[in-house]
């Protein structure tokens, strides 16, 4: 009876929030619950968008409604541990930037183009800098991409604004469909996301200053001195203001000084040298994020080392689209690192480094699961590619206490799949966000619900 | 008898011997023991001893070098590779507060073959773009190491100026490269304002240099006023005014030469070197009186205006005159080949073979504060070396070894064996990733 009454709520869409029955059970399923050992056959008992109870011997309420998940897995909802969902305006693929020689260039999607830029003449003028912005803020919780994520099994994602030097801090939100933004915030603020892209003669930011790499570096640092002086000054002014002239408001400042991490592109190897270098000088906690290159040894062990936490892209290099009969010009090294990037995860994990994987803009669900499958392809085992989608982005930003895993006390946020969640011909049945029930739509493009495409074609665009 | 006992230390010498022996070499010393034939040893990546006959070490790994000669590394004194994300920050006028150090890229393929050219240290500077460039930094062409363990140890970090046409170009829209943009164009327009830019720069570092040094001073005596705001921009001027950072000058033109020394003169701080410095003949004494050196091209020029009056007999002139001269490359392909440049001071100019070699040795090491420690084969120097299968000032000589801290970084024999391992390595990959490809995208149907 019970099950029918579910049917029916299925068919009312997905947006048919107030018949949400407040207690669920899932009940004969496998569960992955990541924390612990997996549990062959059990329930899994949520309860006003909590897990209630989990375990093979957990009795089904009485008021609950029941999911017969025979045949089926029940994993923890899975963490983007980077990304741009909900902001509006953002490119899809928040990039640590590729290609160029400086591996800073533009990302794979142009930022969309705004109001010209008053051109900077040096770190005063606190070029592209928005680092007052929290994604908190700035959510839009329409964004169609939040029913598109959510398809690959992601139901949490730390999202960013990406534009900029210092683009703003990001937030970890809920991928739920709510009217109010509000409601799918986790932890409004969670630090700084940097960029190092930059102007130049006729390049973005009115031309001005900084033009280069170093420019940018430069500018950085002088951010952190000046936020360092700015903080004596206004200690100084609120201990004794009489005969001191105030200190000038500098949202800027205020933005960088607020942020308890920043996030520091990473995709060479010298690029990792030199930012956990960098963020080491400018006393900051930092997250990498890209790194690209980390299946080099010698990148991991500068992350081993430096006990730095890394964000891997999940959009491995691929080889230029060239017509058939053109000849292969690049060097060894760039087929070499097409031939590796894959293998980082696994690198890194022997290794020992704190590591996450992140979608880089990878929204439909079809391309998300290849990508992580060819981590496990090469050497990643299944187990830990589930770690590093879950467990481990919420303790590398601080909230393992409430995501990341299926425990008693956490918030409901889990996947009910057909198979193994990162194979490819693995449907994903229903989603759980904050104990709210969602079904990804079985024809949406690069979809992974009961309609498959076939493999090799990504994202299923004909 | 002696021969097979030496072929039996070799083969018992660890790989990476810390001591090697150099020997019936034509070693070209650029020191005190001028030219001579016999051997170098070198122990701990330093030379140890330098003659026609020296004690052999136990266990050294013997180069022989029979009709070999071998030169000090070569040091460019000017060149803009290893760097990433760009070498000009050309936004502004005084862009002091960038570093290249902040950007040395040990993966650029330039260093690999600068190297194979001969050279073991580079003056890496900031481009030309602006009045007041950016902090400089000298390499050693430690290839396969990283961005830290490439940086000259000891050498004085330099900062770069520039006059002329390229640091006025971006001011002057009419009829120059700005034109017909919308974009806000840069002061200065004319070399009026690039000397009014270094020396209102100067100004502005004068009174930073005061507040900070006033701020020490109340410090020292005990007390604990807030200090004032470090600018980036004037601490790179600071360090300048306190003879702890060089000045490297991008110019051509004598007039500008002089404009520059007087700037310098009255502003309290002193050139290291001028750049290129075309017309330096013109101003040979005012060159040597103010204390600079010149680094210069051999018989490059006429690329632009201000480069019309040039002469190949500028380097020998210049230095006849007490200039400290060099010549660099400005540029990753001349980099390969500076022992030839220096050749052409034999040319124009007559210098014997010993001068023109300085130029591109010890007289760059001199004009970057680092001749203690390379520039030429001594006692108690970084065994940096080259050997070369000919006369080296010749441009059919080919290097054959490269030494940097006693280690052989560059292996002409084994550069060329290693090469089909890579290139099989390569169409490996190539075939891989074709395969992979093809997997992809099915076979399309006969018919069709």
């Amino acid at each position: 009876m019970n099950k029918l009454l579910f049917a029916s709520f299925l068919l009312s869409g997905a947006f048919a929030f107030a018949e949400v029955p407040s207690t669920v059970a899932i009940h004969n399923a496998k569960i992955v619950p990541v924390s612990g050992p997996v549990i062959a056959k059990g329930t899994v008992v949520i309860r006003n968008g909590l897990i209630e109870a989990v375990g093979d011997n957990v009795p089904v309420p009485p008021e609950a409604w029941v999911v017969d998940a025979e045949g089926m897995t029940v994993y923890p909802g899975l963490i983007d541990a980077l990304s741009t969902v909900g902001i509006p305006g953002a490119a899809p693929a928040a990039g640590a930037g590729r290609g160029g020689r400086g591996g800073v260039a533009a990302p794979a999607v142009p930022v969309v183009e705004t109001a010209p830029v008053q051109r900077s003449w040096g770190p005063e003028d606190r070029p592209q800098t928005t680092s007052w912005l929290l994604a908190a803020d700035e959510i839009q919780a329409n964004d169609r991409r939040i029913e598109t994520v959510r398809g690959s099994g992601i139901t949490t994602a730390v999202t960013f604004p990406t534009r900029g030097i210092f683009a703003g801090q990001g937030s970890i939100i809920d991928l739920a469909s709510s009217e109010k933004a509000a409601e799918l915030v986790l932890v409004p603020a969670v630090g700084q996301y940097i960029a190092l892209g930059r102007g130049g003669f006729g390049g973005g930011g009115g031309g001005g200053f900084p033009s280069s790499l170093m420019g940018v570096i430069s500018y950085i640092r002088q951010i952190y001195l000046d936020a360092d002086h700015y903080k004596l000054v206004k200690e100084a002014y609120a201990r004794d203001p009489r005969g001191m002239q105030r200190p000038e408001y500098d949202r800027a400042l205020e933005g960088v000084i607020a942020s308890k991490r920043i996030l520091l592109p990473a995709n060479r190897v010298v690029e990792i040298d030199r930012m956990l270098r960098f963020a080491a000088e400018l006393r900051q906690p930092m997250i990498l994020y890209g790194a690209r290159d980390a299946y080099e040894p010698a990148a991991a062990n500068l992350l081993k080392k430096s006990n730095a936490s890394v964000l891997v892209s999940l959009r491995w290099p691929a080889p230029p689209a060239r017509p058939p009969d053109q000849e292969d010009t690049d060097t060894l090294r760039i087929l070499e690192e097409r031939d590796k990037a894959p293998t980082a995860p696994a690198v890194l994990q022997q290794a020992g480094v704190k590591y996450a994987l992140y979608s880089d803009g990878l929204d439909a669900p079809r391309e998300f699961q290849r990508a992580v499958k060819k981590a496990i392809d090469n050497g990643l085992s299944r187990e830990d590619a589930l770690r590093a989608l879950t467990l481990s982005p919420a303790e590398i930003y601080g909230v393992a206490d409430r995501v990341g895993s299926i425990e008693k006390g956490k918030i409901a946020n889990l996947v009910l799949t057909k198979g193994d969640i990162f194979d490819d011909h693995t449907t994903i049945v229903m989603v759980f966000v904050d104990g709210k029930k969602y079904t990804p739509a079985e024809t949406a493009p690069g979809g992974r619900g009961a309609a498959t495409d076939e493999p090799g074609n990504p994202g299923g665009i004909q | 008898m002696k021969k097979v006992l030496f072929a039996a230390l070799v083969v018992l010498a660890p790989l990476g011997a810390d001591t090697i022996v150099i020997q019936n070499a034509t070693v070209m010393t650029e020191g005190p023991k001028g030219n001579f034939k016999g051997s170098v040893v070198v122990q701990d990546g330093k030379i140890t001893e330098v003659g026609e006959k020296v004690l052999m070490p136990q266990g050294a790994t013997i180069i022989e070098a029979g009709g070999q000669y071998l030169i000090p590394g070569i040091i460019d004194c000017h060149s803009h590779i290893a760097g990433d994300g760009g070498i000009n920050e050309g936004s502004v006028s005084v862009s002091s507060m960038v570093d290249i150090k902040d950007i040395i890229n040990p993966d650029d393929i330039a260093i690999y073959r600068a190297l194979a050219g001969g050279v073991t240290t580079a003056n890496i500077l900031h481009g030309s773009a602006n009045s007041i460039g950016g902090q400089t930094i000298v390499l050693k062409m430690r290839w396969g190491k990283s961005a830290q363990e490439m940086i000259f140890a000891g050498a004085l970090p330099g900062i770069k100026f520039a006059l002329g046409e390229n640091p006025k170009r971006a001011g002057n829209p009419v009829g120059g490269r700005g034109a017909g943009t919308t974009q806000v164009a840069r002061y200065p327009a004319t070399r009026m304002g690039v000397e009014d830019v270094i020396r209102e720069a100067f100004n502005d570092a004068k009174a930073y240099k005061a507040e900070w040094d006033a701020y020490d001073a109340k410090v020292a005596r005990g007390e604990h006023p807030i200090p004032p705001r470090k600018d980036l921009k004037l601490q790179a001027l600071k360090e300048v005014l306190e003879n702890k950072r060089y000045v490297h000058v991008h110019c051509y033109r004598a007039d500008e030469i002089l404009m520059m020394i007087r700037a310098a003169e009255d502003s309290g701080f002193h050139v290291r070197t001028f750049q290129h410095v075309l017309e330096g003949y013109k101003v040979a004494k005012e060159i040597a009186a103010h204390g600079a050196g010149a680094s210069t091209f051999s018989d490059w020029w006429a690329y632009k205006i201000e480069a019309i009056d040039a002469i190949p007999f500028n380097a020998a002139l210049m230095a006849r005159k007490g200039v400290l001269v060099s010549f660099n490359s400005d540029d990753a392909e001349l980099m390969r080949h500076l022992n030839s440049e220096a050749g052409k001071a034999m040319k124009y100019g007559g210098l014997n073979e010993t001068e023109a070699l300085a130029m591109v040795t010890i007289n760059p090491a001199k004009q970057l504060g680092i001749d203690k420690t390379v520039g030429s084969i001594e006692v108690g120097k970084d065994a940096d070396m080259v050997l070369y299968d000919g006369f080296p000032l010749s441009d059919l000589a080919k290097v054959q070894k490269v030494l940097i801290d006693g280690t052989v970084y560059f292996d002409r024999d084994k550069a060329i064996a290693e090469q089909a391992t890579k290139d099989a390595e390569k169409k490996r990959l190539q075939d891989k990733e074709r395969a992979a490809q093809q997997k992809q995208q099915p076979a399309r149907r006969p018919n069709q």
